[in-house]
């Protein structure tokens, strides 16, 4: 690692218990105990969340947009996935 | 308005390379035209991620360069509050710089390659910072009238398509609406305080006003690359129609404060409904850019010495980080307070 | 309003939250030198931070300080008006920045002082200064995890760090006697369950610094026996100069409105 090139991390925080981690942008840092001080010193000023996730944007692999049509059309015309697609006599409950 | 140099750059955008069909680029076209957001690893033409780099980057640039003259006065702010608010902002502003250099290098370029060119003098920043400040009321004008002016341009591109650009914009366009308010606070104190006190707010304004108007850019007519940028939705109105707009919505707040525009020409058209106001000295504005503005010198010296100065910084905790990857057994943490 | 202080106890008290306020605020006012000029970008929002934190601090004991004084002075009459004999901030406090190095070392011996302080005082019999505390000690736990981890990777980084930070820790030792020596004003607070015994918390202290100064390969220099008393109000030169920025607008336009 040369002198300016610490490693980009992505940032990822849980804003409340319950919910999900989402990533809100990254940063530089020479190791992960200070990529986590970082990313609590940039992106929780406001208190944006209860935890914190950091992750070598190296570390991240992503599906192929050029994928995109292979990896998430076939989803599309399996509507009998979804509540929806049923038809039930509304006098039936708890269905 | 920290893209104001792409405008008169005087390169055009890079061509599109031989080889880059038509279909992609139609594709590409249609997917902006109905407002699809622009993701990283998508197909782009080389001619739109360029054009990005140059404006997200010195954008970054303008943020991290404006920490300087604000950053002056902290030692020396008049209360705690106002020393807190004001370390705040300037910690904000360094914060944007890092969503934005964090948005560009999505597109390929690093943060060491964007130091570099800032540096080096070879990337832009928005001129505004090339000015000092040289009393307590130039940070409320600052504020007042240079946040105001940011966040101006800055709202319609939380709506450009280039995603990561769009939400870092959205992330500062939160976070800016506080800095407009502490700086026009800061001039409402100083107009209602002594007489001294009212004259410091209006040599302020002095200074500032026409600079202000000077970081939207050059007149429509002269500004190259607009209809591209438009067309891309980098850009979503001209800097003529920020410009107006801005001077219509300052010029009331000024009158609020009991100051005086420093435009003999200012005058409010009632045909129109705007203020029209008087020539900008455009001479001045290439000046500033070309490096020869008061504070060129400066910013960049500052910027310089502290990249210098921390190099040994920077180079110890590669070092550390290193050893603690590679080495037998890491030396172990200074330990967690109980 | 409180009367003013009668008793010596009283009295004590007033000057020992003083003690604390003018630590944090001169502290603050160090680190609020560096931004735009940090070895990286993230530091500059780190050291702001931190900045922040101890100007809070500051802004909370001053006040309360001020109404314990009972002379109508509240925090930027405090801050903006006394003069150097005035502050009782800790000499180390005042220190130049220097480079990262020197302001890593004074600020990891301040931080690694207030656990200690702050730490007690959560069961102060003072609940306003106990509350205080509380706050304190939380941001304090951020801030030593920050200085101590910046002092092994320049002590434990390359053989230009390690000197560096070396040379910074040698200069600033001599300031270190003045944390745990004990003067009246700390009597009175002990005896009265205010403040904690400084020789009490002193070992902790030193178990702490020794732990960090080995995992950051750096060695604790001798004690040394010149006596600082910043807490006294008799500091180096360098409050002097740190003040006349501070305050200058407050002294250039007095009685304004800010």
């Amino acid at each position: 690692m040369s002198e300016t090139d610490w490693p980009l991390f992505e940032v990822f925080i849980r804003s409340r218990a319950g919910l999900e981690h989402k990533h809100v942008g990254s940063l530089h840092a020479a190791d992960a105990r200070m990529a986590i001080e970082h990313a609590r010193d940039v992106y929780t000023r406001r208190q944006e969340g209860v935890s914190l996730w950091v992750v070598r944007s190296a570390d991240i692999v992503a599906s192929d947009p050029g994928e995109a049509d292979a990896l998430f059309e076939p989803a599309r015309d399996k509507v009998y996935r979804h509540p929806t697609f049923y038809a039930i006599p509304d006098e039936v409950k708890n269905l | 308005m920290y893209t104001q140099a792409l405008d008169i750059h005087g390169k055009e955008p890079v061509p599109a390379a031989a080889g880059e069909a038509e279909a992609p680029a139609a594709r590409f076209q249609a997917r902006i035209d109905e407002d699809a957001k622009i993701e990283p690893k998508d197909w782009m033409p080389e001619a739109y991620r360029q054009t990005l780099i140059r404006q997200i980057s010195q954008h970054a640039h303008s943020e991290i360069v404006g920490m300087l003259p604000e950053g002056n006065w902290i030692t020396r702010a008049p209360s705690l509050k106002r020393k807190a608010v004001l370390i705040a902002k300037v910690q904000d502003e360094g914060g944007h710089g890092m969503y934005l250099y964090s948005a560009a290098e999505t597109l390929g370029i690093s943060r060491a390659e964007m130091l570099e060119q800032l540096l080096s003098g070879t990337a832009k920043y928005s001129s505004i910072f090339n000015y000092p400040t040289l009393t307590w009321a130039d940070i409320g004008a600052i504020g007042w009238l240079v946040d105001g002016a940011a966040i101006m341009n800055q709202i319609p591109i939380c709506r450009c398509s280039y995603g990561p650009y769009a939400r870092a914009m959205v992330r500062i366009c939160k976070e800016e609406s506080f800095h407009q308010r502490q700086g026009f606070e800061i001039m409402l104190t100083l107009t209602q305080g002594t007489h001294a006190q009212r004259a410091m707010a209006q040599d302020a304004l002095n200074r500032w006003w026409w600079p202000s108007l000077m970081m939207f850019g050059p007149s429509d007519a002269d500004s190259r690359h607009t209809a591209q940028s438009m067309r891309w939705k980098i850009k979503r109105f001209s800097n003529d129609e920020l410009r107006q707009k801005f001077i219509d919505i300052t010029v009331p707040q000024a009158h609020f404060l009991g100051l005086t525009i420093p435009d003999n020409e200012l005058h409010w058209d009632e045909s129109t409904q705007h203020y029209r106001a008087g020539p900008i000295d455009w001479s001045e504005f290439h000046a500033v850019l070309k490096g020869n503005g008061p504070c060129n010198r400066e910013r960049l010296e500052a910027r310089r010495r502290a990249h210098e100065a921390g190099r040994w910084v920077r180079e110890a905790a590669a070092a550390h980080a290193a050893r603690q990857r590679g080495g037998a057994a890491p030396a172990s943490q200074a330990g967690e307070p109980t | 309003m409180r009367q003013a202080p009668d008793t010596a106890v009283e009295q004590a008290r007033c000057r020992y939250v003083l003690r604390l306020a003018d630590t944090s605020l001169v502290l603050g006012q160090r680190l609020g030198e560096w931004l735009g000029h940090a070895p990286a970008l993230e530091e500059d929002l780190a050291l702001a931070n931190l900045s922040l934190d101890l100007i809070g601090q500051a802004r909370l004991l001053l006040t309360y300080a001020g109404e314990l004084e009972g002379r109508g002075r509240d925090e930027d009459a405090l801050a903006f008006l006394r003069d150097a004999p005035e502050f009782l901030n800790l000499t180390l406090a005042e220190q130049p920045n220097g480079d990262f190095g020197h302001t890593i070392v004074r600020q990891w011996l301040i931080d690694a002082w207030q656990l200690e302080i702050y730490g007690a005082l959560e069961h102060s019999a003072d609940t306003r200064l106990a509350a205080i505390a509380a706050k304190a000690l939380r941001e304090t736990r951020y801030h030593y995890r920050f200085s101590s981890g910046w002092l092994v990777r320049l002590g434990d980084g390359t053989p230009e760090s390690h000197g560096r930070v070396q040379s910074a820790l040698d200069a600033l030792w001599r300031f270190t006697a003045e944390l745990f020596t004990p003067d009246e004003v700390d009597e009175h607070m002990s005896r009265a369950a205010i403040a904690p015994a400084l020789t009490g918390l002193a070992p902790h202290w030193s178990a702490r610094i020794d732990e960090a100064l080995r995992a950051a390969t750096l060695t604790r220099p001798p004690t040394q026996a010149y006596p600082w008393h910043g807490k006294r109000g008799v500091h180096s030169e360098h409050l002097g100069h740190l003040l006349g920025e501070m305050q200058h607008l407050q002294r250039t336009y007095p009685g304004a409105r800010w």
